[in-house]
């Protein structure tokens, strides 16, 4: 049996469904209310699960498209490098991001975002433009942060190890 | 009068006024950048409304809605890149026009285009929102409950050879809005004994990151793109035509009407919305026009139908979600949760219970037309600057404001994590074709279809009602015909049983629903519908007659 990209999703999905299905065993039964708070997911859980179905036969008869389903456009090379290469700039953006949300609660909003966008502008545009990524980066995170804190006096998040 | 004039008030209060001006402003520069959508554009605003009165915000909002309509045809007709997928026809006649040095008069004709088109739409939802409103008050849960699995279907319909895909992705959009406390008796669903998962996602969260999250790791995952600038031009010299513009317009009313109707009708259909209205309305003024020559080459009538339809979408959108809480596109969907945000949820009895909300949205849609009018011109020579920046760096941006906006909504660092999965989520699902509208339209609806099918079981156990009653059958047939119309798309012109068929079953099959509402009107529409469906078999027998 093939197995295309849309075979490999279905398949996920018909695990996932299977999952939540399981999952969903746990909800608590109250005694009280009509309708059970496990009824309408699990309603939801067998339509997406009898859906996967159809589209894992359809991608095993070749009727989902594989090739048509890419937004990228581009031919993807085969191995790992290649899909290291391909991928590159949504792996950054990924990675990035990633520790964003970890530093946030140590650093404060203000500085963290400045090195989210420091490092994102230097990932996805390389070192040469250093100068101009970092007043790119203080100026659009600092305006920001006072616009938010000053003007729409929202509470913006403090570092525990910065105080600001 | 006086909700009238309170909702005038509202409006023209000068913060409002201030707020609709960078609204527009905003909403022409982000529908003029290639990759930066108009439902980008208005999910980004909604943190900044948070802190506002609803007025305001929902204006704020709608300014930045149709400033984007119309900022796409800037794009378009000076660089031949269409700024967002309502405005990509513009381009076959406006981007031929500006290359003969005609740029100034192809922008008057699509920025007044986009002004009649957004009047005549505003003012049909003034005249036909509270109409649909009146025959919502009809709708029993059981009704609601289906006009939510209609929107559903139709939306994914619309994913064409990909409707299982698109019903798929409606249904985890559904089941994401599961996680976490049911509202109903307070029981945590799919939580994992995580308090994070237990309070649910933030469904505004959810939308930025499937929506303008994911759509920016699209337009980044080139590198050879990501950091280009959407063009080099130092100088645009182009100052707009306005009165040469107009008279083109008025010896072309007709089109400007009939495609501004196109696009009203287009806008009312859940998940149908100005990337179609446009391609639609273009191919009918082609194919009304007596000498299609010149269409392709630099023709107006080609600028005035898609700029008249996409800018009419909105309206046409607003209504169903004015009258009966059910948005008609994603744009829609936002300003439904902007409405839900403040407490206000729209339905049948909006208009009603919250008359100078309504006529503030009505006024406020009206004014940001002339608002945009006369932004424009200054926004032209923004765009020239923004067009040198390169796409990281835009995207960058654009990336920090949504971490800072996501946090706004309820000051929780949880959200910004909503934001990150939800951004890879997405970014997967338009990976592998799967579309994102219905996802959308399911995490915007589900708590609406559970509310309604609890209530509806409530009331009366029997499931049956939900094809027995005559708007719960009538939304079930549409969704059963929309599921099936991608295949019989696929075979039109074959000649085979299902797209013979397809038409009058359709007719005579809604026809029955119509009869069982009663009223002298509704039985005549269903007379209707059986003498069409008889027409249309007639007609088919006939045409085959000769050839056997």
């Amino acid at each position: 049996m093939p197995l295309n990209r849309d075979t490999i999703a279905s398949l996920c999905l018909i695990m996932a469904s299977g999952g939540l299905m399981l999952a969903s065993f746990e909800i608590r039964e109250p005694d009280y209310g009509v309708l059970s708070p496990a009824a309408w997911p699990r309603l939801i859980i067998v339509i997406m699960g009898a859906l996967s179905v159809i589209y894992f036969i359809q991608s095993v008869f070749g009727q989902a498209s594989t090739k048509a389903t890419s937004e990228a456009g581009d031919p993807r090379p085969a191995g790992l490098a290649g899909f290291l290469a391909y991928w590159r700039n949504v792996l950054a953006v990924f990675i990035i991001f990633g520790l964003y949300l970890i530093i946030l609660p140590l650093l404060g909003m203000l500085i963290s975002n400045i090195l989210l966008s420091l490092s994102l502008l230097t990932a996805l545009g390389g070192w040469r433009p250093i100068v101009m990524h970092l007043c790119v980066a203080l100026g659009t995170s600092g305006g920001m942060w006072m616009l938010f804190s000053y003007v729409l006096e929202v509470f913006l998040p403090r570092g525990s190890l910065t105080g600001f | 009068m006086d909700i009238f004039l309170s909702a005038l008030a509202n409006i023209i209060d000068p913060a409002t006024l201030v707020f609709m001006v960078i609204g527009v402003g905003a909403g022409l520069m982000a529908g003029s950048i290639p990759g930066f959508t108009i439902a980008m554009a208005v999910v980004l605003t909604l943190p900044f409304t948070f802190s506002m009165p609803p007025a305001q915000g929902l204006a704020t909002m709608i300014s930045v809605l149709v400033g984007g309509l119309s900022g796409g045809l800037m794009s378009g007709i000076l660089t031949g890149i269409p700024g967002t997928p309502s405005s990509v026809a513009t381009t076959f006649d406006g981007f031929p026009m500006a290359r003969r040095g005609e740029a100034g008069l192809a922008l008057g004709i699509g920025v007044w285009s986009s002004f009649c088109g957004g009047i005549i739409s505003a003012v049909l939802l003034v005249l036909f929102a509270p109409q649909l409103a009146a025959v919502g008050l009809e709708f029993q849960p059981w009704d609601f409950f289906m006009l939510v699995i209609f929107a559903l279907t139709v939306t994914a319909s619309l994913a064409g050879e990909h409707l299982v895909k698109g019903l798929i992705a409606g249904a985890a959009g559904l089941l994401i809005r599961t996680v976490g406390e049911d509202d109903a008796v307070g029981v945590g669903r799919f939580d994992f004994g995580s308090d994070y998962l237990l309070t649910g996602f933030d469904f505004i969260a959810v939308l930025i990151g499937l929506f303008a999250f994911s759509q920016l790791l699209s337009d980044l995952r080139n590198p050879v793109t990501a950091r280009k600038a959407l063009s080099d031009q130092k100088r645009v010299e182009v100052k707009i035509e306005h009165r040469r513009a107009i008279r083109i317009l008025m010896k072309n009313w007709f089109d400007v009407v009939r495609s501004a109707l196109i696009g009203m009708f287009t806008g009312t259909l859940p998940g149908a919305g100005g990337s179609i209205a446009n391609i639609l309305s273009y191919d009918q003024a082609k194919k009304a026009a007596k000498d299609d020559s010149q269409f392709g080459k630099g023709d107006p009538r080609g600028i005035i139908a898609p700029e008249a339809s996409n800018n009419a979408v909105e309206g046409g959108a607003l209504t169903p979600l004015m009258a009966l809480g059910i948005p008609g596109d994603i744009t829609a969907a936002i300003m439904l949760g902007a409405l839900l945000m403040h407490d206000i949820v729209p339905g049948p009895t909006f208009i009603s219970d919250e008359p100078v909300l309504a006529y503030s949205i009505y006024i406020a849609f009206f004014l940001a037309s002339f608002i945009m009018l006369g932004m424009q011109s200054i926004v032209l020579r923004v765009f020239v600057l923004v067009t040198r920046i390169k796409a990281y760096v835009l995207a960058t941006v654009i990336l920090t404001f949504a971490t800072i906006g996501v946090f706004a909504l309820h000051n929780s660092v949880e959200d910004i994590w909503t934001l990150f999965f939800f951004g890879i989520l997405g970014f997967t699902m338009r990976q592998y074709g799967f579309p994102l509208a219905p996802m959308i339209l399911g995490v915007v609806l589900g708590d609406i279809a559970e509310l309604n099918l609890a209530r509806a079981l409530a009331i009366n156990a029997d499931p049956m009602l939900f094809i027995t009653r005559p708007w719960s059958l009538f939304f079930a047939i549409i969704a059963v015909f929309s599921t099936i119309f991608p295949l019989f798309q696929k075979q039109r012109g074959s000649g085979s049983m299902l797209e013979r068929l397809y038409s009058p079953l359709l007719l005579l099959a809604l026809s029955a629903p119509l009869f069982m509402m009663g009223g002298v009107f509704r039985t005549s529409l269903a007379a209707l519908a059986i003498l069409s469906a008889g027409l249309i078999l007639v007609r088919q027998r006939n045409r085959q007659s000769p050839s056997s």
